[in-house]
């Protein structure tokens, strides 16, 4: 079951701690987006990589972000964005 | 494999003085084998000394993995840019069109992107180097460096500028990490005057870098000229 759907508000959380075989980009924590699709499930990386089954599987989307949220000071285009595959624990509901 | 250059039983005539020169090095002699060159090796030789795979059976794989390349991307875009219905389940489904067309990628999921005359679309892994290399063999080594991968989700118009590549600024880029389990190809926009083209002379306009999003493919003239 997938938390959410397209067009929903999320942000990254702030976990810049965790360690390990993570596939969350750094750039993107704690940073908002928006869903743009739902890919399915997929086994977990974090444990997949240490020789477990990667069990069980996590939902993963694609969110968009704006460059401007991701980078501050961004310098290319407004519309700009960027988007990155995440796996469902590190999302979170926002309402910005 | 290793020249044995200590064998002195050459038979050229010795009309030139040997070891007065200064040689380029092979690169075998530029820096030493790194820790993963020797487990490569070492795990090579045990797998096959073991019987667990063959020499050829190596070989072979890896002459598959060469064979694959970016034919068979251009291939997949000049199908989408002449029949419609084809465009229209590849960019709802990769892996069931592309599977469909007669490439075998599963368990590889594909995502196609579109480019259109409001969005151009470019694709990089900052965490490694995912590519869909069912699709356009093993990717260049500029999309494995630390550059491009990096920039290229911070500043892509500036490394779009390195490449030849101007987009409007009206024009909405959209940079794809590649970080989990999908794999993505862009679908560039067929190229003005290619008009009356077959698939076949299409695909001969669709570029490994026009797929990444690096760059747009030319028209048939200008692609000529190049």
């Amino acid at each position: 079951m997938s938390r959410f759907a397209p067009g929903d508000k999320v942000r990254v959380i702030a976990d810049f701690t965790r360690p390990g075989h993570v596939r969350t980009p750094w750039y993107c924590r704690d940073k908002a987006g928006v869903i743009e699709r739902a890919c399915g499930a997929f086994a977990n990386p974090e444990t997949l990589a240490y020789a477990k089954d990667g069990l069980p599987k996590l939902p993963l989307y694609r969110v968009r972000f704006a460059q401007r949220e991701l980078w501050p000071d961004y310098g290319g285009g407004a519309g700009d964005v960027v988007e990155i595959e995440i796996y469902e624990p590190w999302l979170k509901a926002t309402e910005e | 494999m290793q020249d044995d250059n200590t064998d002195d039983t050459h038979d050229h005539a010795h009309d030139h003085d040997h070891g007065t020169r200064d040689f380029q090095p092979d690169l075998e002699d530029t820096h030493p084998f790194t820790e993963a060159q020797f487990l490569e090796t070492a795990l090579r030789e045990l797998l096959i000394e073991k019987g667990v795979i063959t020499a050829d059976e190596l070989r072979g794989a890896i002459e598959f993995m060469d064979g694959r390349g970016a034919h068979l991307g251009a291939g997949v875009v000049a199908r989408a840019w002449t029949d419609p219905g084809f465009k229209a389940r590849l960019l709802a489904d990769g892996t069931e069109a592309v599977e469909l067309y007669g490439i075998p990628i599963r368990p590889t999921h594909l995502v196609v992107v579109e480019n259109t005359a409001t969005v151009h679309n470019v694709i990089v892994c900052t965490l490694c180097s995912c590519y869909p290399r069912n699709l356009l063999g093993r990717p260049p080594l500029w999309y494995k460096s630390r550059e491009y991968r990096s920039r290229a989700v911070r500043e892509p118009r500036a490394v779009l500028a390195e490449f030849g590549t101007t987009i409007p600024a009206e024009v909405e880029i959209r940079v794809h990490d590649s970080t989990a389990d999908m794999r993505y190809l862009v679908l560039p926009m067929r190229p003005e005057g290619s008009d009356g083209l077959s698939e076949v002379e299409l695909a001969e306009l669709v570029t490994r870098d026009a797929m990444v999003g690096v760059t747009v493919p030319r028209g048939p003239a200008r692609a000529a000229a190049e």
